[in-house]
């Protein structure tokens, strides 16, 4: 915190130096930019920090209630004890913090009081719960929080037309994609530091774009379409970018952030709060923010209780599953919905408000998801009075909510549902109970989205009591691939929805017998697929393509907990981040499971690609590109040479200096050895030192006798035969 | 070549040291009894029994005669290294640490641990030629290094003595008045403890190895920082290759973090680096816990590791890696 000067000590200065300080026009001081002279401004950090601290410590926890009772002081205890049992049922009331004036000519209350909490958010609670409260007809109570009466008190009297001011062309928050090298980049966050690099293969190193300590409190995340870097502060949240660096674009206040969601086309922020209660017998208090993006604008709000916003889903973070809202309806930010006792809440983006006004009611779900691509929310029921109603899965259109396609289930434990990043395909994993209700055995639906009349079609594995490790749909494309197996080395199938002759059938392509990998990384572009080994299988990496069916090549990165590819299917990044006390840091390869290069780093906590929007070219122009991939490529395989002719040249030079430095060096040294050396001879009483730094090794035996001993040995005469 | 595992000590290594024509290898322990061994063959030639405590470091005169080994049980002991006879113990308020004959071997330099409220101390003490005439008086004592001091070596001509320690800062002392002449700054010092210390064979520069994961070329004169080699794991010990331009570097997570069954987790590996391009040449691998200590044969052509699993391995290296490319 700055020293604080008062007035009164700079009219003493003023008066010491001689300066009239009433001629000084303070507005025409201008301060040389980057140095504030220890002077706060509005835009430093701190002093937004700062304001954060003074809402709690100053009257944010206090509330006005107006419209109550004008009474004469006869009845002011009666009034006094009925106000103080509606309000601490809401939370704990200061020792002394209910204040209710009185005229004091009249004697009579004023029809107000002043309430105080030990907390804002008890506060803030109370006026939501009794704002509009009856007490009876004609004292209905209008609540607020004493904050807001100088927010009010502030509003000028006439209407002035806002201000327009000139458009001034923002930088190209894409610039990045420009790059000339066509490289992407990432963003690390390892001890205090969070740096984002140019991923450069072709160098073998990262090549750093910007880097800042303290840059976020928590975490960072990418927008989704690799816009934004979103940071995560005490006060809120904020989002970084810009054309060569990182500038900070738009807060977002929110008090004790917690967790962060961008909608896909990032439009829009979804940012999540918990508060512990000050009564420990109630439940958390969440608070939810939707947030425009680009203009900062609170564009929705919902605050309650936790409770409201657990049911369904199993808990995630402090009992919320996050995402609390998913989005669907494609990279339009069209819909977003959460699921609650019952219902399915779905919202549009136009008015933020439920669809036709209502929830979607669903007996007992207990679980939602989007298509990635079109409006359609395909739901799971549980199972109902011990089996009598059996569980289903159904497809529901948006915004009609009229069931596209419904499947019921018999026995069913579980459900999982996985959507092809086409929305083409929905694979629903279905653990049901064998006849014995002892263990349970695991098929797959699978849902052919875009046909007519959504085909289902049964999936079996070839042993049925295999347990599912893993699933991954091919992104884009039609195949899927499966970890199976109980013992220690699962096994792999690759699926496909299509095949040349029967099309409509799902096929097996391949199994892979007995593989040390628990998790599957395709790549985003399809075709490749990285079969991993993490955790107790200490980050064995297998690099597999799916076209040909080979393994490309194996790896290992020891002890490895994530693995990412980069957006475009080029290279992978495989890191151990501060989970492990030791071996953090990450490594990138190539596709094909070539170690590129690796970066040690201490206290290793993320590692994030960006995300690239997807490309503008049709998918014909895709496919003419890859047929004449070879036309194409050609001027970067040149480019690729000179790179690495140029590299190896430098490195060279950089390797014969370093060498030629040492020899001067070292050859001086010699020089002081040598001169030293009577000195040395001196000190070793006149031995010959240096020369007689070679020896002779010769071998000399000798043979001492160290004890002789006489003993007499019988001699039997019977072994002789 | 396969590794030649001698077992002789029932606790973790703590130092080796070979003899000047490199046919002896001597070997410290957490357990009382420091060992000589054939380098050759690996074959056990005797012990030194009469310490009490922890052997944390010795040196060997130049011509083999006389063995200084210093222990935690507050001594520090001269041997005949013929005979296996003590022939003087000097006595300590602390732990000795640290020991090094100087050039000419009338000198010897010796850290103390702080113990009990005492500060650790370097100290020197005069070897006498003949072990009758032998005093415990320390010729010179100096004192203002926070915490041990884990190595402290002669200097060029007996002239300086540097050392380093749980400070993670090297000093260069002078040898005559117990003067600082010289300390590691934060910027290109050690971030923390330094474990180790080795000369190069013409004692023109060291390397220091820390637990910050790095170790460290100087110019042994100047200070001056020369080479930084960085590791994955915390560095215990260090040596630098006489014959070629290499240094190994050894160590791994402290044994009371060894927590996964697997024994790569620990990287319990003795890594090579080329010495002037500081890039990493290979790794031997073989101990079962941390390595401790390092050794390189005076000749260059063999290496011994110690480690925390009570091991010495000795190795001859094979004929490929005098053709190393880099």
């Amino acid at each position: 915190m700055a020293e604080v000067v008062s007035m009164a000590d700079i009219e003493a200065t003023a008066l010491r130096l001689g300066i009239d300080i009433s001629s000084v026009d303070l507005d025409a001081i201008q301060i040389p930019p980057g140095e504030d002279f220890g002077i706060k401004s509005d835009d430093d950090e701190d002093l937004y920090q700062e304001d954060g601290f003074e809402m709690e410590a100053g009257f944010g926890n206090i509330i006005v209630v107006d419209n109550l009772p004008v009474v004469p002081p006869e009845k002011f205890e009666k009034l006094e004890n009925v106000v103080r049992k509606i309000y601490s049922q809401i939370g704990v009331i200061k020792d002394g913090g209910l204040w209710m004036p009185v005229n004091p000519e009249t004697q009579k209350t004023l029809g107000y009081c002043f309430i105080e909490y030990n907390t804002p958010q008890e506060a803030e609670l109370a006026r939501e719960k009794t704002n509009g409260y009856k007490l009876d007809k004609s004292h209905i109570f209008s609540v607020n929080l004493f904050d807001d009466f100088e927010k009010y008190m502030k509003v000028p009297d006439e209407w002035t037309p806002a201000e327009i001011k000139p458009y001034t062309p923002g930088e190209n928050l894409q610039q990045w994609l420009t790059d000339e090298k066509a490289r992407d980049q990432f963003v690390i966050r390892a001890a205090t530091f969070t740096e984002v690099f140019w991923n450069d293969p072709r160098q073998m190193m990262p090549d750093l774009v910007y880097r800042r300590q303290y840059w976020t409190e928590a975490f960072v995340q990418w927008s989704p379409l690799g816009t934004y870097l979103a940071t995560v502060h005490r006060q809120g949240a904020a989002v970084w970018g810009g054309a060569t660096t990182f500038n900070r674009l738009m807060r977002y206040a929110h008090p004790q952030v917690k967790l962060i969601d961008f909608s896909p086309g990032e439009k829009y922020l979804i940012t999540y709060s918990s508060h512990e209660p000050s009564n420990p017998r109630d439940t958390h208090r969440v608070v939810l923010n939707i947030f425009d993006v680009r203009t900062g604008k609170v564009m929705r709000d919902f605050k309650g209780n936790a409770d409201e916003f657990t049911t369904g889903g199993s808990g995630g973070v402090s009992g919320v599953s996050w995402p609390v809202f998913r989005w669907g309806g494609g990279k339009e930010d069209k819909y977003f919905a959460r699921i609650g006792k019952n219902v399915i809440s779905v919202y549009e983006t136009e008015t933020f408000t439920l669809i036709d006004k209502k929830s979607l009611k669903v007996e007992n779900v207990v679980d939602f998801s989007w298509s990635p691509t079109d409006p359609i929310l395909a739901l799971f029921v549980p199972e109902l009075g011990g089996g009598n109603q059996p569980a289903r899965v159904s497809l529901v259109q948006i915004p009609g909510k009229e069931e596209l396609r419904q499947k019921n289930l018999f026995s069913v434990s579980d459900c999982k549902m996985y959507w092809q990043s086409n929305g083409e395909y929905l694979a629903v994993k279905v653990d049901r109970y064998t006849k014995t209700k002892k263990s349970t055995y695991t098929g797959f639906e699978l849902f052919r989205i875009k046909e007519r009349d959504i085909p289902i079609e049964v999936l079996e594995l070839d042993n049925k009591n295999d347990k599912i490790v893993a699933f991954a749909w091919e992104p884009k494309g039609h195949r899927f691939a499966v970890i199976h197996g109980d013992n220690p080395r699962p096994d792999i199938s690759f699926y496909s929805m299509r095949t040349a002759h029967n099309t409509g059938r799902v096929s097996k392509l391949a199994t892979l017998k007995s593989k040390q990998a628990n998790a599957l990384y395709w790549s985003p572009a399809g075709r490749f697929i990285l079969l991993a080994g993490l955790k107790g299988f200490n980050g064995q990496l297998e690099f597999y393509n799916v076209d040909e069916l080979e393994t490309m090549a194996t790896g290992e990165h020891f002890m490895a907990t994530d693995i990412e590819w980069d957006p475009t299917g080029r290279y992978v990044a495989t890191s151990v981040t501060s989970v492990h006390e030791m071996e953090n840091g990450f490594h990138i390869w190539s596709f094909n499971g070539k170690l590129l290069y690796r970066i040690p780093k201490d206290h290793f906590y993320q590692f994030l690609w960006r995300p690239r929007p997807p490309s503008f070219l049709t998918a014909e122009k895709e496919e003419e590109i890859s047929k004449n991939l070879k036309k194409y490529s050609k001027k970067y395989e040149l480019e690729d040479q000179d790179v690495s002719l140029l590299l190896s040249e430098q490195e060279r030079k950089r390797r014969n200096m370093l060498l030629d430095e040492w020899d001067a060096w070292i050859q001086n040294c010699k020089r002081l050895h040598e001169e030293e050396s009577e000195l040395r001879r001196q000190l070793r009483d006149g031995e010959a030192s240096d020369e007689e730094e070679e020896y002779e090794a010769k071998e000399v035996e000798v043979e001492e006798i160290l004890d002789v001993k006489e003993e007499v040995v019988p001699f039997d005469l019977d072994q002789m035969e | 070549m396969r590794p030649i595992l001698m077992k002789g000590h029932e606790r973790p290594l703590t130092f080796l040291k070979y003899n000047r024509e490199g046919d002896l290898l001597f070997s410290c322990a957490k357990d009382h009894t420091p060992t000589v061994w054939f380098a050759d063959n690996g074959e056990r030639l005797g012990t030194y029994r009469g310490h009490n405590g922890a052997v944390w470091c010795c040196d060997v005169s130049r011509d083999s005669m006389r063995l200084i080994t210093g222990s935690a049980d507050q001594t520090v002991k001269l041997w005949n290294v013929q005979t296996g006879a003590q022939l003087y113990s000097f006595n300590f308020d602390s732990p000795a640490r640290a020991v090094d004959f100087s050039v000419g071997d009338k000198l010897a330099v010796i850290t103390t641990d702080p113990f009990m409220g005492l500060p650790s101390t370097i100290q020197v003490k005069r070897i006498a030629k003949d072990p009758s005439e032998q005093t415990g008086d320390s010729v010179l004592t100096i004192t203002g290094p926070q915490g041990r001091i884990n190595r402290a070596v002669w200097g060029p001509l007996n002239k300086t003595i540097i050392s380093g320690g749980e400070d993670a800062v090297l000093r260069i002392w002078d040898s005559e008045t117990g003067q600082l002449l010289k300390e590691s700054n934060n910027e290109t010092g050690h971030q923390k403890t330094i474990t180790s210390l080795s000369k190069s064979a013409d004692g023109s520069h060291f390397l220091s190895g820390s637990l910050d994961k790095s170790a460290k070329l100087w110019d042994i004169r100047t200070l001056t920082l020369i080479k930084t080699y960085v590791t994955e794991r915390p560095v215990n010990a260090v040596a630098i290759s006489p014959l070629l331009d290499h240094v190994v570097i050894g160590g791994g997570q402290d044994a009371s973090h060894v927590t996964t069954t697997d024994r790569r987790a620990g990287k319990f590996e003795a890594k090579f680096f080329h010495k002037i391009l500081q890039e990493e040449i290979g790794g031997v691998k073989g101990h079962f816990g941390p390595i401790n200590a390092l050794a390189f044969n005076p000749d260059g052509r063999s290496f011994s590791s110690g480690g925390e699993d009570g091991y010495v391995r000795l190795h001859h290296f094979d004929p490929e890696y005098f053709n190393i490319k880099m």
